[in-house]
């Protein structure tokens, strides 16, 4: 039963294969095209060890992305690249691994192609298969061609009983796509799930990976207490190149304030406070060394 | 016999007044919570003032620090055993002993390390985030003190990379300190010298572990080793190092200067001190707070957060520290204590105080199987019983959800995380397990219905008497 499920599995992602091989896929289009022909089938997230649930990541030659294409730091991000092996060991320079391909994707747009890795992995000194191991084992790195906005929504369950579902489904309306993992035509866009990011009490929350600027200019930014409608908000500034507010949409940090319930923002301005006053100022208590050791 | 003589003073604020009246002339502390903004550690939890160094110093952070770090190692390990500090990264073991396991002095000249463990990914969990943002001093001048307690020649701390924000505070706190002679080559003046420095991860909830943490610092993949070795004996480069979670490190100052004992007056014995409670979800007014250890769920619920959405009867169930815990249905969440003991005589667990709070409006099914989901996804892979069980627990929880499914095979799913719990290196495989387990302790009667039902309208649709439902179901496509 269950390895007719594998076998079963395996021969649905062949057959999308030889299908974007063939005609309605063109294999010149890049592994994304192949990600969705396989996203589309259920069983792809069986038949293959992935990091990412919706962006392909298994090599595949393309214009933008082959054995040729052009990659070497640029001289400004090389002195970067020397910052950051500044911090390990001598001899444990492949420390830096996530840091340099971090700076490689960024620079490069959003994605890592086969030469950058190869390039990160001359700087280290260490065999490309290492290199490439840790690029396909990290959710953060991309190995098909993004948008130049990368919108991730927030999945896991606290952003989930919030509405990440519904920030979701207004998302994939808007931008006219049908799931995660996709791009918008005009290139600007794509949609990706991520699993929790770490700013439950502000759910649900969108980020978005902007790599407009290139590595100056690179941002990370949270967009928290979000409904639909500031989801949607978001994006349309983004397309006018506006900067939208960064992190809560309704209120200021993680203080208690109110609630996105079903889609709309509910404050609760009455309740208990703290840390409204100016905090303490230096204190500390006498030192006696000796106390310490008659505890002892 | 004393814990349930607390857990009933909890019932309720009045049966908590008769009790702590009834026992008035006793020493023993009996109510707990309620914390003053003058015993509270981050004092600039919201970011309302300065985060970086003059802001850091108006509040009392590097004051005497230099003293601290020349009352030398032995009285730092002592004075945090005092304290009573258990780990605030979700296991909860005791932190001076933990530093105190680093060795005196290493024969063949290998240098210890310090790790912080900034890869903040436990579903629920934000405490760290506003640690390093707002506070991000009291971080590094934790890890001085920290790695002075262990003998750590250099830190790392190891940030998530989605905090590419609080990335760059915490850098820019520690080139300010750097700048201001607090540390790096003799440290605030001491002699001492300690290199602090923050790197990145990129994106795997695994990276958390920490001996994953340590494999994927040196650049490898993040798949956590086998124990023994130990890090403290062999850790980072093959040098001893202790991973240490963010608050832990950041409250150690802080514990030093104030005494102890102040800390140690918080909480119920063995579950002491203040607590960054992150709670999200149905409740009115999510919010990050710190709170007394052993404070009520339903008082920090009612209290900090106004209360569950639609009323405390509206509550269906609470995580209460995030998603590796099973959860906790309504009739236990009254009277909990949020404490690691308390917690775990209810057969959960403190974790990392993320309380997930969910009300009836929610399907408690497919909040689970998202976790499932999760922990799929989230799953290194090194271990057959995680890689191959944490996708199937997803399968079967996403059929329990519809309903799809028979009566046996809830059994059968409960026998799948009793097979990936405790068999696997790291604990993924048991945070993966436990919140199925708890799903099917409490709210089996929920999933049995769902199947009766799904099964009921199957046989209306297509006739017949049973043989609907489950992984070989004729009817849905035949899936096998």
């Amino acid at each position: 039963m269950i390895r007719g499920a594998v076998l079963r599995a395996a021969a649905v992602a062949a057959g999308a294969l030889t299908k974007g091989g063939s005609s309605a896929l063109a294999p010149l289009e890049g592994g994304q095209k192949y990600a969705q022909a396989l996203g589309a089938s259920k069983a792809w997230s069986r038949g293959y060890a992935t990091n990412s649930h919706d962006h392909f990541n298994i090599h595949r030659d393309s214009p933008e992305n082959n054995d040729t294409t052009p990659f070497d730091f640029t001289p400004e991000n090389m002195k970067i690249v020397k910052e950051v092996l500044a911090r390990y060991p001598e001899n444990y320079k492949r420390s830096g691994v996530i840091p340099l391909l971090t700076l490689a994707q960024t620079q490069n747009k959003g994605f890592l192609t086969l030469s950058a890795m190869n390039r990160v992995a001359e700087v280290l000194e260490t065999p490309a298969i290492r290199v490439y191991e840790v690029a396909t084992f990290y959710t953060m790195f991309n190995r098909s061609k993004m948008g130049k906005y990368h919108l991730m929504v927030c999945g896991t369950t606290p952003c989930m009983v919030r509405g990440a579902p519904k920030v979701k489904q207004a998302l994939c309306d808007h931008l006219g796509l049908s799931d995660y993992g996709e791009s918008t035509a005009d290139g600007l866009f794509t949609l990706s799930e991520m699993e929790c990011m770490g700013c439950c009490v502000n759910a649900p929350m969108i980020a978005v990976a902007d790599y407009t600027k290139g590595v100056e200019g690179f941002t990370y930014n949270y967009y928290e207490d979000i409904t639909t409608k500031d989801a949607v908000n978001i994006t349309e500034q983004l397309r006018r190149g506006e900067t939208p507010k960064v992190g809560s949409q309704h209120r200021s940090k993680c203080e208690p304030a109110g609630v996105v319930y079903e889609d709309k923002w509910v404050p609760t301005p009455e309740g208990t406070e703290t840390l409204m006053g100016t905090p303490r100022g230096p204190y500390c208590r006498e030192l006696k060394k000796e106390a310490a050791e008659q505890k002892q | 016999m004393a814990t349930v003589a607390l857990r009933n003073s909890a019932l309720s604020a009045l049966g908590r007044r008769v009790l702590g009246g009834a026992r008035a002339f006793s020493s023993e502390k009996t109510s707990y919570g309620n914390l003053s903004d003058e015993d509270r550690i981050f004092t600039n939890l919201y970011g309302r003032h300065d985060p970086f160094l003059k802001g850091a110093v108006k509040r009392g952070d590097w004051y005497r620090t230099k003293d601290l770090v020349l009352m030398g190692r032995d009285w730092i390990i002592s004075e945090m055993k005092a304290s009573g500090l258990r780990g605030r990264g979700g296991a909860g073991f005791p932190s001076g002993l933990k530093w105190s396991f680093m060795p005196k002095e290493v024969p063949d000249g290998r240098p210890s390390y310090l790790v912080v463990n900034a890869d903040e990914s436990e579903p629920g969990t934000c405490k760290d985030r506003e640690i390093m943002r707002h506070d991000p001093h009291k971080l590094v001048e934790g890890c001085l003190i920290a790695g002075v307690g262990m003998g750590a020649r250099a830190g790392y701390i190891y940030i998530r990379g989605e905090y590419v924000n609080e990335r760059l505070a915490l850098e820019k706190a520690v080139a300010e300190a750097y700048e201001a002679g607090l540390i790096g080559k003799n440290a605030c003046g001491t002699g001492y010298d300690y290199d602090l420095y923050v790197h990145h991860g990129a994106g795997a909830y695994i990276c958390g572990e920490e001996t994953a943490l340590i494999e994927s610092l040196e650049g490898k993949t993040g798949k956590p080793r086998l124990k023994p070795p130990f890090p403290a004996g062999v850790g980072l480069y093959g040098c001893p190092t202790t991973v240490t979670n963010v608050e832990t490190v950041a409250v150690a100052p802080t514990i030093l200067r104030r005494g102890p004992e102040w800390f140690n007056s918080f909480g119920r014995p063995n579950n002491a001190g203040t607590k960054l409670f992150c709670i999200s979800g149905h409740v009115n007014r999510p919010c990050t707070v710190e709170e007394e250890m052993s404070i009520p769920l339903r008082e920090l619920i009612e209290k900090h957060c106004g209360g569950v959405v639609g009323g405390w009867d509206n509550l269906l169930a609470i995580i209460p520290g995030g998603s590796s815990v099973p959860l906790l249905p309504k009739n236990i969440c009254d009277d909990v204590l949020m404490d690691f003991d308390a917690l775990r005589e209810v057969q959960s667990g403190l974790g990392t105080a993320a309380v997930i709070v969910m009300n009836k409006s929610t399907d408690i099914v497919e909040a689970i199987s998202r976790l499932s989901y999760f922990y799929k996804h989230e799953s290194c892979g090194q271990c057959t019983p995680c890689r191959e069980g944490a996708p199937w627990l997803f399968e079967m929880m996403e059929r329990m959800r519809t309903g799809d499914a028979r009566l046996e095979e809830i059994d059968m799913l409960h026998e799948v995380t009793k097979q990936i719990e405790g068999h696997t290196i790291c604990a993924l495989g048991d945070a993966a397990a436990w919140p199925v387990q708890g799903l099917i302790r409490h709210f089996r009667p929920e999933i049995e219905s769902r199947i009766n039902q799904w099964q009921d309208q199957k046989q209306l649709e297509f006739g017949g008497t049973a043989g609907f439902g489950g992984y070989n179901s004729p009817v849905d496509g035949g899936r096998a």
